[in-house]
């Protein structure tokens, strides 16, 4: 037997090598893995944080019917009735944490297009008109007034 | 409003292509590394002692390519830097998390031991005889010890033989979750295949037997010494006989998808006629696969002069490393080229001087060698191997 | 000099016992999370989707880009367009995943729709499966996030979406998608999306609460899922959605 592990000591050299590096690692890994890791599943619970504290472009319409409610009231007696506040008027958290800041109106034209110009892949039911036939070169806005457009 | 390189319709985020050439290049790598280890362990485990002259040559090429197969990863990355996040936190239901720690496993507990214990003797041989930096060298390799007692060699042998017999799986986990890597994608009809780590498999096999190969008739030629026929003709017959189980594997895959011809094969075949023509067709097929096999079958059927043999077999060895290349640019390349809606495709350009390009690449495959010319010196392969 | 066999056991022994105590302590010491007013215990978060309302304004795709800062080219939400003619291929577009809405489409003689797509929330997710080190996840209210400080942007969920949602964004270089607005949803909000869509064709759900309208619509009317066989548990359910959809 003592012969044998004569013969086979050099062997444990490397194994002390590996033994000594998996240790290593160990403490390591001790040290710099987050120490709540897995509290929820396989992953840091500091990325919920991390995800929840990006800051908000849109405010919802609640927040814009507070200041300005008669144009919600317009707007909840015609066809746009459920069209949201900034899905025409654009990003409005700034402006909703600081009146001061003017928000500014996208291209009537542009903006009235999207929805109402014709395609066939929109639902029949839907408003939809030629615009270049329809206004001859007005501005929809001539005719329909926005938060109750309906003639 | 067309998109450049796009035809039909590809989902928006899948235009891009996400795994380049570098991820075509790992794969290639750790299939030589294991294709290497398996000729290795056909001396020492199957005692096929025709090809012993070339294993410690098999062990150093082995060695070299696996140094180099993280590097392709690592530049692939976003954050390179977060790579050892798969060591503290590996997630045990990827089969990119194993990576980190079958690589360890292999690189240490197999092919670093095993050359330890196959070079021991010359290694503590060079530290008495060896002078200045390469002395220090020596003495740091024999970790020690300068035991060379018969018995000890004896147990040496043992335990070498039990590491490789150990190796042969590992190789093929090192390289067979690569292929499960591919293989076990739901979302991508070209890559999920239960086929996909053994067709990986079996031509890493074909890949590291034709660079040994290749290395060897190098260096026989390099240091200009007579190149022994019986163990290039052994090494050959093993490269034909893993060549048709390749060969035949990757055949039913392409019988079977054309026979179910379920909703992705319309997709995927006019794929590989139209931008995959060139690199499935003319270099994996026909370069790489079929004019192989017939040089290799022919030497098997017929007579030809040692000459003519040679000839045969670096060609047939050239072509297959090109083409085992090509076969990795497809599955690769080819699995991001259509569309998941099989509506469309788009088109892979190669940068060439960015992170994941041309020259990068090409740096990346000229690396193993340099290291493969470092460890030669360092160990050399050549003295002949006393067992006293 | 000589370390005796002895000496060489001994300080691997040290060495073990000093990792184990570390490994324990990393257990016992842990960080506790700030509690809120919002409970992820009472959430299941998922989507609606009309496509007989849908108008592709691309309207979602604004907003969504404007409230995520999504980066010029990639899309966390995108609109397709379909036509669908008898005995041939679908022909489907999204020109800039319809972030400016669409070229109108005049022809009228053949069955055309949008479709609105997104990151399905899968429950059983592929994408989270394949990521190597918990980048990746499934929230305990069910939404699918990215942490972006752990992401090593290897991009293999990338290749696991079957619904090519994600993408690496340019920037960070960390892998990036649909968070269902998660900072809103936290907050009592809407997504963007929906808060945007003026036709109501998406609509936020949550299937934990009994009085969401979920669970009638479900009960009421013909829902699918994109690529059901994929068996993701997709939380994003589509009403008269057509078979040609892929």
């Amino acid at each position: 037997m003592r012969r044998w592990f004569h013969d086979s000591g050099h062997l444990i050299r490397p194994a002390l090598v590996l033994l000594a590096a998996v240790a290593v690692f160990l403490l390591v890994r001790a040290a710099v893995t987050p120490k709540d890791f897995g509290k929820y599943g396989h992953y840091r619970p500091a990325a919920l944080t991390l995800v929840r504290s990006h800051p908000l472009s849109y405010a919802g319409q609640e927040q814009c019917v507070m200041c300005h409610d008669d144009q919600a009231s317009a707007r909840k007696a015609g066809k746009h009735a459920h069209v949201a506040c900034e899905a025409c008027h654009g990003p409005l958290a700034a402006h909703a944490n600081d009146p001061s800041i003017q928000p500014k109106l996208p291209d009537v034209a542009d903006l009235c297009r999207r929805c109402h110009e014709k395609d066939a892949a929109k639902p029949s039911g839907f408003p939809q008109v030629v615009t270049a036939e329809h206004s001859g070169g007005a501005k929809c806005t001539d005719c329909h007034q926005p938060h109750n457009p309906h003639l | 409003m067309a998109i450049p390189g796009v035809d039909g319709f590809m989902y928006p985020n899948e235009v891009e292509l996400q795994w380049s050439l570098l991820i075509v290049l790992y794969p290639y790598i750790t299939g030589l590394v294991a294709g290497a280890f398996i000729l290795a362990s056909l001396e020492r485990v199957f005692k096929v002692e025709a090809v012993r002259p070339t294993y410690r040559l098999a062990l150093l090429t082995a060695l070299a390519f696996l140094l180099v197969a993280p590097l392709p990863l690592q530049l692939h990355l976003g954050h390179p830097e977060r790579s050892f996040e798969m060591y503290l936190t590996p997630h045990t239901s990827s089969a990119m998390a194993m990576f980190g720690f079958v690589y360890l496993w292999y690189l240490t507990v197999v092919l670093l031991l095993e050359i330890w214990l196959e070079y021991r003797a010359d290694i503590v041989r060079l530290s008495r005889s060896s002078k200045g930096f390469a002395r220090i060298v020596y003495r740091a390799l024999t970790l020690g010890s300068q035991n060379l007692s018969p018995a000890s060699r004896i147990i040496d042998d043992k335990v070498g033989y039990t590491v490789t017999v150990i190796g042969i799986p590992s190789a093929f986990l090192l390289h067979g979750y690569v292929g499960f890597i591919f293989g076990s994608i739901k979302a991508n009809p070209w890559w999920s295949t239960p086929l996909m780590p053994i067709v990986f498999l079996f031509s890493a096999m074909v890949s590291g037997i034709a660079a040994v190969l290749m290395l060897y008739v190098v260096s026989m030629k390099l240091r200009k010494t007579p190149i022994d026929m019986r163990c290039l003709d052994t090494i050959a017959k093993y490269l034909f006989y893993t060549f048709l189980i390749d060969f035949t594997l990757e055949m039913l895959d392409l019988i079977h998808r054309t026979y179910e011809a379920d909703e992705s094969f319309r997709s995927l075949d006019f794929m590989v006629h139209t931008r995959l023509l060139f690199s499935h067709v003319i270099l994996q097929i026909f370069l790489g696969t079929l004019l192989p096999l017939a040089l290799l079958a022919a030497t098997q059927l017929w007579r030809f002069t040692e000459a003519r043999r040679r000839v045969m077999y670096v060609t047939a060895c050239c072509c297959t490393l090109v083409g085992i290349f090509a076969m990795r640019w497809n599955v690769v390349i080819g699995g991001q080229l259509f569309s998941k809606s099989f509506l469309g495709y788009t088109s892979y350009k190669v940068q060439f001087a960015e992170r994941e390009g041309l020259l990068m690449a090409i740096a990346l495959m000229i690396l193993p060698f340099v290291i493969f010319v470092v460890l030669v010196k360092l160990l050399p392969p050549w003295t002949d191997r006393k067992t006293t | 000099m000589d370390i005796s066999r002895r000496g060489l056991f001994q300080i691997g022994g040290k060495l073990l016992v000093l990792a184990s105590v570390g490994a324990t302590l990393e257990q016992i010491v842990g960080a506790e999370t700030p509690s809120d007013a919002y409970k992820m215990a009472e959430h299941w978060w998922g989507m609606l989707i009309d496509i007989d309302k849908c108008i592709g304004c691309g309207n979602c795709v604004r907003a969504c880009s404007k409230e995520n800062q999504v980066p010029n080219g990639y899309f966390r939400t995108w609109v397709e367009r379909y036509q669908v003619e008898e005995n041939k291929q679908p022909v489907v577009e999204s020109p800039n995943g319809a972030m400016d809405g669409f070229p109108p489409l005049t022809r009228d003689d053949i069955k055309a729709f949008f479709v609105p797509k997104l990151c399905n929330q899968c429950a059983d997710s592929p994408c989270v499966q394949v990521c190597p080190v918990g980048a990746t996840f499934v929230s305990p209210d069910g939404v699918v996030l990215v942490d972006k400080e752990y992401c090593l942007g290897c991009r293999y969920c990338v290749q696991a979406c079957p619904y090519g949602c994600r993408y690496l964004h340019p920037e960070t270089d960390t892998v990036d998608k649909c968070t269902l607005c998660y900072h809103r949803i936290t907050q009592g909000l809407t997504t963007a999306c929906c808060e945007n869509c003026p036709t109501q064709a998406r609509q936020l759900v949550d299937f934990k609460n009994p009085q969401d309208p979920v669970h009638e619509f479900l009960r009421k009317n013909k829902v699918e899922v994109l690529k059901p066989y994929m068996a993701t548990q997709a939380k994003v359910y589509y009403k008269d959605l057509d078979g040609s959809v892929r």
